[in-house]
Parts: C-alpha cells; structure tokens; sequence
C-alpha cells in the first residue's frame, strides 16, 4: 500500500475528528458559559449539584464517561438505542465533559473583572443582560482566550478517545492500517495530521488574541 | 429647586454602624463638598445615594420622586424597579477609579449608554459626546483607548461619560484620590467649570483647597453622622466643633 493510500484513509477519519472537534466546540462553549452561571448561583439547590458535575466531569477519566454516555443506556435502563446513536454518544460525552471545563475558565475570567465595571455600568443605567453582554462577557473573552486555547488543543487530541466506543475517527484508521500494513508509517502520518490540525487551531487562537489586543 | 432630599438614613455593615443618622437636601446649582476621616462614612453614604449599596432605613426624594420610604417597622422600602431606573436617570457618579470601560474607545465610552440606555440616536450622541470631550480638553482622544490615557486624562471621560446622560446632580466620590499630585488640578478645574455653569454637584474629598474655593456649602461627616454643615468660611474657617477642628488641624500639620 503507497503513502497516498495511507494519507487517503487517514484523511477519511480526520473528518469524523474534525466534526466531533466543531460540534464539541460548538455546544460546549455555551454550554459552559451557563455552567458557570449555575455554579456561581447564590441558590445552593442548583450551585451544589452543578459543582458535583464539574467535579466529577474532571475527576474521572473521559474514556470512562464516553462509554458511560454509550453503553449507559442500555446496561442501566434496558433501553436499546439505534445504530446511529454511537456518534451522538460521543458528542454527547465530549460537550458535557469539555463544558465543565470551560465553565471553570468563565468562573475565573468574570470573578477577575473588578466590581467597579459592574458599578459604572449600573449607575449609567444598563440592564443586567445589557451589562453582561456589552461590558462583562468581552472583557471576560479577552482574558481566558490562552485558557481556552489550552483546552481546544487537548480537545484535538481527545478526539482520538473516540475510539473507545468504535467511532471511526483518524486514530482507529491510523491502528487498522498500522496492523494491515505491518508498518509504524501510519501512526506518524496521524500524528503529522495532529500536528497539523493543532498548529491551525493555534493560529486561528492567536490571530484572535492579537484581534483583542487593541485593547488593555 | 430641592433636587434631593435624604431623610434619617441608616447603614451598617453587619453590628458596624457606618452611618447613624443623616439628613441631608440638596438644591438646584448647588456644589456641596463632604469632608471628614476615613471610615466616617462619606463613600456610604454617596453609594447608598445611587443606588449601589441600599440603606436600611430613612427616605430617600429624588426631583419629588420617592425613592426609598420607610415602613412602620422602621425598614427601608425601595420604589418599584422602573421608578428607580428612571430615577437613575437624575444622577450621576463619578468613581475614585474612574471604571472606565476598557474595550470601549474613548468616544463608545461616552455614547453607548446615551444609545443604549436612553435610546438617543447614534448621531445626536455623537454630536454630543464630541462637544462633552471639547470641553474637557480631550477632543483628540476620541479614538484613543482608556489604557492609552492617564489618569487625570481617564478621569476627565469618565466625567464627561457621567455628563451624557444629562444627570440633575452629578456625585463625585473622592474624583483625585487614585491621581498623582500633579493630576489632580486638571480635575479640580473641569469641577469649577462645572460649578461656573450652575451644574448640582455632591463632592467627597481629601481636597480642602477645593472644598474651599469651589463649594458652596461644606458637610463634615464623623463616625456616620454630620457634625457640622455651612458655608466653607464657616466650617472651614471658624469651626464650632472639637471634631471639625481636630480633623483640620491633623489636616494641616
């Protein structure tokens, strides 16, 4: 098998991490951002509960809870699932799990903003939503933007634990051609498209970060 | 014009008492400089008068409008949610640290609630806005950021941010304390200049040579209630308390 069968194969499974790396993204930054809200509620019936989740979303491995969300279904309540449902599983587990995350990334940036921009803006007259969403939040982007840059490249990677519920992304091609092939050269290609799909992740980040550096 | 009458506030903190008993009015065109020693309650009260902090019990008029009325048990009750938000509309504040909106240009600063808030159209805000940064001797910094200033520089915006809204009484908590030395005339002058044009201004500060030259009438706050109140000739310059005299002679030595 030549180096453009491989590539071809590899790029096949890079899709499916592709999209469950855009539709991850795509749910679980909200999904955070909500996350955060519940979690710094004063009303302890929905903070508690809520700090539950993060903390076992962080403490236990996310090859655990993808199989959790997978198999859970059926094993726990006896409810057979279509064959489809394997993708939604993983996205499934993938945005719970990564909004846990960044929801600890928003806490952070909105307790950062110093209470006096709350003040002003009160004072001037602006509505809570209005002062959330013109003051707060983009001061709040700005200053965990490294943070989550961190966590969307170890999403790229974490793509690959798809496998554990046979979701054939890059890293199941990669392992079905290594044996076929009897070759390393397939892994080194996936680590290459790795590689690769980070340093854009990486770059789209930073020309983001220099897009907010207009201001201090 | 009354513009502002405080009747028999209470604040604390807990078992802490910060502010005792105040009355206070305040009328049309007046500049009313509040002295006194840290901690005697001044930052309260002008934070209780907006809103930011509320007081626990005493009433509160705004323009005629009640604001804060105290029911039998003796307990502050604030006005329905719309009242105070138009009531709002009748104040402004000046912060020690300006809380400028970083993300905001210079001019954004000063329009957006004018947009936002008071509907205004973008133009006329504009309009506005330009005039407000003239008169503040800042017109070239429309397009600057806040960061891009200094602090006497980012004090004088967030003056004329206060400004756009049109406030009847414009409230100033301690506006040079966060400046260098050297800053603080700046301030000082553009708070004369307000003074010139009849603007109701409430001002805590440390400065007594403002408080002496610009003020109308002189309050001097001490372990949450007003011990002396009067022309600055009078507070100033003759004082009748022990407290008053004690706090200016630590003052000049």
């Amino acid at each position: 098998m030549d180096l453009s069968m491989i590539l071809m194969k590899l790029a096949e499974g890079m899709l499916v991490s592709i999209e469950i790396f855009v539709l991850t993204l795509l749910f679980s930054l909200p999904l955070g951002l909500l996350v955060a809200f519940g979690r710094m509620s004063k009303c302890l019936l929905l903070s508690l509960p809520i700090k539950l989740y993060i903390s076992i979303m962080r403490g236990t491995p996310l090859m655990l809870q993808l199989m959790v969300v997978y198999y859970g279904p059926y094993y726990l309540l006896g409810i057979s699932l279509p064959r489809g449902y394997r993708f939604i599983a993983v996205i499934v587990g993938f945005v719970i799990n990564y909004a846990a995350y960044f929801s600890e990334i928003y806490r952070g940036g909105i307790e950062s903003i110093s209470l006096g921009q709350y003040e002003a803006a009160k004072v001037l007259g602006y509505s809570r939503t209005q002062t959330f969403f013109r003051i707060i939040l983009p001061q709040v982007i700005k200053r965990i933007l490294p943070s989550v840059t961190n966590e969307t490249i170890t999403l790229v990677k974490d793509t690959s634990l798809a496998q554990v519920i046979s979701v054939s992304e890059m890293f199941i091609a990669a392992k079905a051609l290594a044996s076929k092939e009897q070759s390393v050269v397939p892994f080194f290609a996936a680590g290459v498209f790795y590689y690769i799909f980070n340093y854009l992740v990486a770059f789209v980040m930073e020309w983001l970060e220099n897009k907010l550096a207009y201001y201090r | 014009m009354k513009l502002l009458e405080l009747k028999n506030m209470k604040k604390g903190f807990g078992s802490l008492e910060v502010i005792r008993d105040i009355s206070l009015e305040i009328y049309q065109g007046e500049v009313v400089a509040v002295i006194g020693p840290s901690g005697s309650g001044k930052s309260t009260l002008l934070r209780c008068l907006t809103f930011l902090d509320t007081m626990d019990s005493g009433e509160l008029t705004y323009m005629g409008r009640k604001a804060v009325t105290t029911d039998r048990s003796g307990r502050a009750v604030y006005a329905p949610p719309e009242t105070l938000r138009e009531i709002k509309g009748y104040f402004g504040l000046v912060f020690q640290n300006f809380n400028l909106f970083p993300h905001f240009s210079v001019i954004r600063n000063i329009i957006d609630a004018p947009v936002v808030v008071q509907k205004k159209s973008r133009e006329e805000a504009l309009t506005e806005g330009r005039g407000l940064l003239s008169k503040m001797g800042l017109a070239d910094k429309e397009n600057a950021y806040p960061y891009q200033l200094s602090g006497g520089q980012q004090q004088r915006v967030s003056i004329a941010r206060a400004l756009a809204l049109n406030p009847k009484i414009l409230f100033f908590d301690e506006p040079t304390s966060a400046l260098d030395p050297e800053l603080t005339g700046e301030i000082l002058k553009v708070i004369r200049d307000l003074a010139a044009e009849k603007m109701t201004m409430v001002v805590v500060t440390h400065e007594m040579t403002f408080a002496k030259d610009v003020a109308d009438r002189v309050i001097f706050m001490s372990d949450g209630v007003i011990v002396e109140e009067g022309t600055p000739d009078q507070v100033l310059g003759n004082p009748k308390h022990e407290r008053t005299k004690a706090f200016l002679s630590r003052l000049e030595s």
